[in-house]
C-alpha cells in the first residue's frame, strides 16, 4: 500500500471511480421512479470510464481510451433502446414506478 | 463536484433536478479526462453525454409528464434502504481494497500516450486514438456502427402505436 | 452323448411352449401324447447320459454344461449351467421316467375335463423345473426350478380353482413354500459371502478342504434345511400337502409323493460336505426332526377316511423317514428310499386314482369296499404297493426302510424305536386302508344315488391308458429293492455308483454293533410289518378288537386349527403392523421428502417478489460477497 498523499495519483481517480460506481449502485437500488434509475446506470458507467482512462494514462496505453471510446457508443445505444422501452410501457400510464412493473411475480 | 453531483442525483426528487445533477457530473468527468490527457474523450464526453443522452432524458420526462415528485421518505419494499446501503458501501469497500492492494503490479504495456506537446502536434490524443480504432479494432468499429443502427430500428419498432390502439 | 444334457430339460419346456401356443386346437387326447412324449424323449436323453457317465471312471463322472454367463456381476460369476453326475442323472432317472409314466396315466384320468391342455402345459412346465432343480450346476439354478415347482405346484393343486377348497389349498401352499425359499436365499446369500460362489463344486470344495468355517457351514446348513422343511413337508411346515390333494391325483402322484417333495432330501444330499462340515448337532436335528415328523404323521393316517388324505400324511412320514436317514449319516440310504418311494408312491396315487376315476369321483373310503372284483388291475397293482410301503420283503420298500434303520440304531437307538414304531403304524393304516377299499362288504350301492347314478351303480375298471403305468410301477416296486441289498459289497450297487458325491459324509457303521447285527435287524423290521398287518386285519377285517380311531388323530392333532389361530390372531396383527409401518414409515419418508421440497420450494418461491430493484439488490449483495471472498482468498482484481 502506498502513502496517502495529496497528489493526485491515478490510485485517487481509482479510488473516486469507486465511490461513484457505489453511488450509481445505491441510486439504481433505492430510487422508484425509472428514469431516475437509468440516470443512476449511466452514473456507474461514467465511473467505469474514469477508471479506465486513468490507467490507461498510468499503463501508457491508448487502448484503455479506445475501449472508453466504445463505451460510449454502447451507453448512447442502450439508452436509446432503454427509453424507448419506458416510453412504450408508461405511455398508459404515467404514474408508474418500478414496484408496479411486478409482473414477474413467482 | 463529481461526488455533489452524483449524490444530488439520487438525492433529488424532481426527475429533472437528477437530470441537471447528472450533468454537472459528467462535466466533472470529463474535466479529469483532460487531465488524464485524454482531449478527444472528453470532447466526447460533453457532446454525447452531456449533449445529447441528458437531453434524450430531457425530452422523455417532458413528453411523458413524469415529472411527479417521488416520494423518497417511505420505502414500499422493508428492508431494502439499509441492505442497499450496506451492498453499496460493501462494494467500495471491495474496491477500494482491491485497489490500494493492486498498487504494485502497475507496469508499463502498451506503447506509450502521444502527448501534444510541441513534438507531436496538437492533435497527437486524437491520431492516436482514431489510428487504434481504424487499424486494430476496425471490426469492432463497424459492428458499433450495425449496432446503432439497430438500436434506433428497434426502438423505433417498440414504439410504434398501430391504428388501433391510438383510437 | 453328454451334449444331450440339455435335451433332457429343454424336452418339456418346448412341449410346455407348444400347448400353450396349440393346446386347444390339439384337443384331447393329442396334446396330452405331445407332452407324454416330451418327457419321454427327456427320459430317453437321461439314460443315455447315465450309460455315458457309466462308462467312465468313478472319479470323472461329473460333466458341467454351461449354457451362458448369467450374472457376471463384480466378483459374484454365476453361470446358467447343468451338472451330470451320479446323483443328478439318479433324480432325473426316476423323475423323468416317472413323470411319463404319470402323463400317460393323466390322459386317461383327465379325459373329458375343460381345460385338459392346460393340465398338460403345466405338468410340463412342472417337469422342466423339476429337472432345473436337480441338474443346476449352482445354487440358483437350482433355486430357478425350486421357485418353478413351488408356482407350478400352486397352479396345479389350485386347478379347479372354482372350487373355493382347491384355491385356498393352492395358496396355502405357496405361502407354506415361500417360508421355506426364505431359508433357501439366505442361505444362498451366506454361501456367497462365505464362499464368494454359487457352484455346488467351489461350496462343496470349500467345506471339504476346511475352507469354510464350521458357522457358516452350521447357518448354511440349516437355512438349507429350512426351505427343505418347506418344500419337503416336515413339521412345521408340513400343513399343505394333506390340503394339496385337492389337485387332481397325477398331481397328487407326480409332485406331492414322487418329485417335488423329495427336492428337499436332494438339496441336502447335494450339500451333504457343508452339513458334514457344519456343528455335530445340525445333523442330529435333522434326524430329530423327519423321526418326529414320521411318527407325528403316521398317527394321524391311522384315522382319515379319505384315500387320498392317508396316502398324503404317509408321504410326510416317509419324507421323515428320508430326513431321518440323512441325520443319520445314511446318504444312499435317503436317496435310495426317495427312488422306491417314488415307485411305490406313485403306484398307490395312481391307484387310488384308478379307484376315484372308477367311483365316479368318490374319495370316502367308508363308502368303498370289496372293490377288487370289480376293478382287479387295480386292485392287484395297489395291492403291490401296499407290500412295498409296509416293508414285506422283497418288495422294495423294504430293503431301502431296512437300510434305514440301520444307520439310525447306529446313530441312536432312541429313534430307532421311534422309527421302527412308525414302520410298525405305517403297515397298520396301509393295511387298513386296502381292506377298506378292495375287500370286505361292498358299501357303494348303498350311496349308488348320490352319484347321480342311473339304475344301479357299478364302479368300473380304468381305461387301458390308465392301467399301463400301473403295472409297469408295479414290477418297479418289486425290483427295485436290487439297486441295494445288504448281503453282501458287491451288490451294493447304488452305493459305488454314488460314492464320488457322497462318499466323505457317509456314516461308517462298519464297526457298530447294529452292522454286527444287522440281519438281527432285519428280522425284527420283518416282524414288525407282520405285526402292524396282522393287527389291521383284525380289527378290520376279522373285527376281533374294536376299531380304535381317535377323534384328535382325524384332526391331526389340532394343528392345522392352531396355526390358522396363531396366523390369524398375533399373525395377522403381526402383518397389519408390518403393513402399516410400510405405508407410513416408508411410505412416509418418500412421500416426506416430496413434501419437504415442496415445502422448501414454496418458501423459497417468496423470494420471486417481481420487484426489480430486490433483484438488483441480491446481484449487487452477491457481487459484493464474491468479490470479497476473492480478495480474502488473495486474488488481486
Amino acid at each position: 500500500m502506498t502513502a496517502f498523499s495529496l497528489e493526485p495519483t491515478t490510485s485517487w481517480y481509482l479510488v473516486l471511480s469507486a465511490i461513484l460506481f457505489g453511488i450509481g449502485t445505491l441510486g439504481v437500488l433505492v430510487r422508484r421512479n425509472p428514469l431516475v434509475m437509468f440516470m443512476c446506470i449511466e452514473l456507474m458507467l461514467n465511473a467505469v470510464n474514469l477508471s479506465f482512462v486513468a490507467l490507461a494514462r498510468e499503463l501508457n496505453d491508448i487502448n484503455g481510451q479506445t475501449i472508453v471510446f466504445f463505451v460510449m457508443v454502447v451507453a448512447a445505444a442502450e439508452v436509446v433502446v432503454g427509453l424507448g422501452i419506458i416510453v412504450s410501457i408508461m405511455r398508459s400510464r404515467s404514474t408508474l414506478t418500478a414496484d408496479d412493473l411486478a409482473g414477474l411475480k413467482g | 463536484m463529481i461526488l455533489v453531483g452524483a449524490v444530488g442525483v439520487i438525492v433529488r426528487k424532481h426527475p429533472v433536478h437528477a437530470a441537471l445533477s447528472l450533468v454537472l457530473t459528467l462535466f466533472g468527468v470529463a474535466v479529469l479526462f483532460v487531465a488524464q490527457e485524454a482531449h478527444f474523450l472528453a470532447a466526447v464526453q460533453v457532446i454525447v453525454y452531456a449533449g445529447a443522452i441528458v437531453v434524450l432524458f430531457l425530452f422523455v420526462i417532458m413528453l411523458l409528464g413524469v415529472d411527479r415528485v417521488e416520494n423518497l421518505r417511505t420505502e414500499p419494499l422493508s428492508g431494502q434502504r439499509p441492505l442497499a446501503v450496506l451492498a453499496s458501501l460493501g462494494l467500495v469497500a471491495v474496491l477500494i481494497t482491491a485497489i490500494l492492494r493492486g498498487n504494485q503490479i502497475f507496469n508499463e504495456r502498451g506503447t506509450g500516450l502521444n502527448l501534444p506537446d510541441s513534438q507531436n502536434g496538437p492533435d497527437a490524443n486524437t491520431v492516436q486514438l482514431a489510428e487504434s480504432i481504424f487499424s486494430q479494432y476496425v471490426v469492432a468499429f463497424e459492428v458499433t456502427s450495425v449496432l446503432l443502427v439497430i438500436a434506433v430500428v428497434g426502438t423505433v419498432l417498440l414504439t410504434r402505436r398501430t391504428r388501433a390502439a391510438t383510437e | 452323448m453328454l451334449n444331450l444334457l440339455w435335451l433332457i430339460p429343454l424336452s418339456p419346456l418346448v412341449g410346455a411352449l407348444l400347448n400353450m401356443a396349440a393346446g386347444r386346437k390339439l384337443g384331447d387326447p393329442r396334446s396330452g401324447w405331445l407332452a407324454t412324449s416330451a418327457t419321454l424323449i427327456s427320459f430317453l436323453a437321461t439314460v443315455m447320459v447315465y450309460f455315458e457317465l457309466l462308462g467312465r471312471q468313478a472319479e470323472k463322472r461329473s460333466h458341467v454344461a454351461t449354457l451362458f454367463s448369467w450374472l457376471p456381476v463384480g466378483s459374484l460369476q454365476v453361470d446358467f449351467a447343468l451338472l451330470a453326475d451320479p446323483l443328478s442323472i439318479t433324480m432325473s432317472l426316476f423323475v423323468t421316467g416317472i413323470s411319463t409314466l404319470i402323463h400317460l396315466y393323466a390322459i386317461g384320468y383327465m379325459h373329458g375335463d375343460a381345460k385338459f391342455s392346460k393340465f398338460f402345459v403345466y405338468l410340463n412346465l412342472f417337469v422342466f423345473s423339476m429337472l432345473m432343480l436337480v441338474l443346476g450346476e449352482n445354487l440358483l439354478v437350482t433355486f430357478l426350478g425350486w421357485e418353478g415347482v413351488g408356482a407350478c405346484s400352486y397352479f396345479l393343486i389350485s386347478f379347479w380353482h372354482t372350487r373355493n377348497s382347491a384355491a385356498v389349498a393352492g395358496k396355502k401352499a405357496f405361502v407354506t413354500n415361500r417360508i421355506g425359499d426364505f431359508g433357501v436365499m439366505t442361505a444362498m446369500f451366506l454361501a456367497f459371502s462365505s464362499v464368494g460362489s454359487l457352484s455346488y463344486g467351489a461350496i462343496n470344495e470349500a467345506a471339504h478342504s476346511g475352507e469354510l468355517a464350521a458357522v457358516s457351514a452350521t447357518a448354511i446348513a440349516l437355512l438349507l434345511f429350512v426351505g427343505a422343511c418347506g418344500k419337503s413337508a416336515q413339521l412345521p411346515l408340513y400343513l399343505w400337502l394333506p390340503d394339496a390333494m385337492e389337485g387332481p391325483t397325477p398331481v397328487s402322484a407326480l409332485i406331492h409323493a414322487a418329485t417335488m417333495v423329495t427336492s428337499g432330501v436332494f438339496l441336502l444330499t447335494r450339500i451333504n460336505p457343508v452339513l458334514h462340515a457344519s456343528y455335530a448337532w445340525v445333523p442330529t436335528t435333522v434326524a430329530v426332526v423327519g423321526a418326529a415328523t414320521a411318527l407325528f404323521a403316521a398317527t394321524i393316517a391311522v384315522s382319515q377316511n379319505d384315500i387320498k388324505k392317508v396316502l398324503a400324511y404317509s408321504t410326510v412320514s416317509q419324507l421323515g423317514f428320508m430326513f431321518l436317514a440323512i441325520g443319520s449319516g445314511a446318504y444312499v440310504a435317503a436317496i435310495f428310499h426317495m427312488v422306491t418311494h417314488a415307485f411305490f408312491k406313485a403306484l398307490l396315487f395312481l391307484g387310488s386314482g384308478s379307484v376315484i376315476h372308477g367311483m365316479h369321483h368318490e374319495q370316502d373310503m367308508r363308502k368303498m369296499g370289496a372293490l377288487r372284483k370289480v376293478m382287479p388291475i387295480t386292485g392287484f397293482t395297489f395291492i403291490i404297493g401296499w407290500l412295498a410301503i409296509a416293508g414285506v420283503p422283497p418288495f422294495a420298500g423294504f430293503w431301502s426302510k431296512d437300510e434305514i434303520l440301520l444307520y439310525v440304531f447306529a446313530k441312536s437307538p432312541v429313534l430307532y424305536v421311534v422309527g421302527i414304531f412308525t414302520a410298525l403304524l405305517t403297515a397298520y393304516y396301509m393295511t387298513r386302508q386296502v381292506i377298506m377299499v378292495f375287500y370286505g362288504k361292498a358299501r357303494w350301492s348303498d350311496h349308488g344315488a348320490e352319484h347321480g347314478a342311473h339304475g344301479d351303480f357299478t364302479p368300473h375298471e380304468s381305461p387301458r391308458v390308465m392301467l399301463m403305468p400301473l403295472l409297469v410301477l408295479s414290477v418297479l416296486s418289486v425290483v427295485g429293492g436290487a439297486m441295494q441289498l445288504p448281503f453282501s459289497k458287491e451288490l451294493h450297487f447304488l452305493e459305488h455308483w454314488l460314492a464320488p458325491v457322497v462318499e466323505e459324509s457317509e456314516a461308517y457303521i462298519g464297526k457298530s454293533w447294529a452292522y454286527q447285527n444287522k440281519y438281527l435287524l432285519l428280522m425284527l423290521a420283518i416282524v414288525v410289518a407282520t405285526t402292524g398287518i396282522v393287527l389291521a386285519v383284525a380289527v378290520y377285517a376279522k373285527g376281533k378288537f374294536k376299531v380304535v380311531e381317535p377323534k384328535v388323530l382325524e384332526q391331526a392333532w389340532h394343528y392345522d386349527t392352531a396355526v390358522a389361530r396363531v396366523v390369524a390372531g398375533p399373525g395377522a396383527a403381526s402383518f397389519n403392523l408390518i403393513a402399516w409401518i410400510d405405508t407410513n414409515i416408508v411410505d412416509g419418508i418418500v412421500n416426506g421428502v416430496g413434501q419437504v421440497v415442496r415445502g422448501a420450494a414454496g418458501s423459497l418461491r417468496k423470494t420471486q417478489s417481481g420487484f426489480v430493484r430486490v433483484y438488483a439488490l441480491l446481484i449487487s449483495i452477491g457481487a459484493v460477497a464474491i468479490l470479497g471472498w476473492l480478495l480474502l482468498r488473495g486474488v488481486v482484481l
